[in-house]
């Protein structure tokens, strides 16, 4: 575990469990996140430009469909395991079924630290991803509530800085190809590891803020917030096998599904399912499954695609 | 001086920052006739809320009003938001120059 970014991550959390004055400024946080959500959108974009997008078609249905399994086991585990309502279940349901934009950074550093090659248009997915997990799990909270607005709740999740930048570098990063963009690679592409590292200490300290919810809310979400991964990170695997993606892009897709949004998520349930406790769902998300994934669930699901799909490095 | 001061009434709420949109265009549809938003941190019944993490930040939003828009403003937060949302809301009574700006107007779709 020498990744440099997973250790800038201790960093924040040793920092903010030890109350230390350090802050990131808002300000700061926000440029970040458009940083990383564009880089990863312009990779994404090359990497489309050098391949035919008429053959992710397939892969896309197949991956959307198998994605949407997630959400309904999580609130199923949820409603029955934790015993939590609707609103609440649903709640985690969102957030479990929707992805980690960083987390997916992460991984992908992981694989390149590694050298283990992966599909670029890994990002399609990214951008797939957000959206149909966040539905269901709205659907599920509000099933016999009626009132939901959801055209207003589309254009929330739809027109929400994640979705206009990932799909926006996309776009930029298709149309421009490579030789085209060679212009602004150093900001986007050569310092994007040194800026995912400040990201990831401000994602420790805001990861240490959570501890203190987990603590009021049992084992139950604990269990929960690793358990759920795993079951999700395996069915990846699995679509991964279905699709014939290689052992990174197996291992990407499956830390896709094991992710759970931590920015999307919370502020689309905020309004639309108001009535389920933020700290539950935002305490899982952050708090364990976050740190989880980036410590031990990465190298777990790479070493399972590797096994599952028979290559070797 | 102070004979040139008209009393308004000004209401702040110090809410979750998610709410920043549906407050602030409920209350223009009320008839205010605008507002100031700004970035607060602070500790009370839900524990700190340093602002740290801007996802999960408080806002304190306030309109200057006079009593009728103040009184549907506030009712209109407390049967809409105070059952699920973390949010504190004050009024005070303040001094303002030019208080036809702060008047109760038929709101837009009235008129």
């Amino acid at each position: 575990m020498s990744d440099p970014v997973i250790l800038f991550f201790i960093l924040g959390v040793i920092a903010g469990l030890s109350r230390s004055d350090l802050k990131i400024p808002g300000v700061l946080y926000e440029s970040l996140s458009i940083f990383l959500l564009l880089a990863i959108g312009l990779k994404g974009g090359v990497a489309l430009a050098q391949n035919n997008p008429g053959e992710l078609v397939a892969p896309i249905v197949v991956v959307t469909l198998t994605a949407m399994v997630v959400p309904i086991l999580a609130f199923l585990i949820a409603s029955y395991g934790g015993r939590y309502g609707r609103a609440d279940a649903g709640a985690l349901a969102a957030h479990y079924g929707s992805v980690s934009v960083v987390t997916f950074a992460v991984a992908s550093s992981y694989l390149t630290r590694l050298s283990v090659p992966f599909e670029g248009f890994m990002s399609v997915f990214l951008v797939i991803l957000e959206i149909p997990g966040l539905l269901i799990g709205v659907a599920l909270a509000r099933w016999s509530a009626g009132n939901t607005r959801w055209a207003a709740l589309m254009h929330e999740i739809v027109t929400g800085k994640s979705i206009v930048l990932l799909v926006g570098g996309l776009i930029i990063g298709y149309v421009s190809g490579e030789a085209g963009l060679s212009s602004i690679t150093p900001v986007f592409f050569t310092l994007f590891k040194g800026l995912l590292a400040i990201f990831l200490l401000e994602m420790g300290l805001v990861t240490a803020g959570r501890i203190a919810d987990l603590k009021k809310s049992g084992a139950f979400l604990i269990t929960f917030g690793v358990v759920m991964p795993l079951i999700s990170a395996s069915i990846g695997i699995v679509t991964a096998s279905l699709i014939d993606l290689s052992v990174g892009g197996a291992t990407l897709l499956a830390t896709l599904f094991a992710s759970a949004s931590y920015i999307a998520a919370p502020a689309a349930i905020r309004m639309a399912v108001p009535e389920a406790n933020p700290s539950l769902s935002i305490g899982a998300s952050l708090g364990i499954t976050f740190p989880f994934n980036i410590t031990i669930g990465i190298p777990l699901y790479y070493a399972a695609s590797q096994w599952l799909l028979g290559a070797s490095i | 001086m102070t004979s040139r001061l008209s009393v308004r009434k000004l209401i702040t709420v110090i809410c979750e920052s998610c709410l920043e949109e549906t407050i602030t265009t409920a209350a223009k549809e009320i008839g205010a006739s605008g507002y100031t938003v700004s970035d607060a941190r602070g500790s009370g019944a839900h524990g700190l809320r340093d602002g740290s993490w801007p996802e999960n930040a408080n806002i304190r939003i306030e309109i200057l009003c006079d009593e009728v828009i103040a009184t549907r403003i506030l009712d209109l937060i407390l049967d809409t938001y105070y059952s699920h949302y973390t949010l504190v809301t004050f009024v005070t009574d303040v001094g303002v120059l030019r208080p036809e700006k702060f008047q109760h107007r038929a709101p837009s779709h009235e008129r």
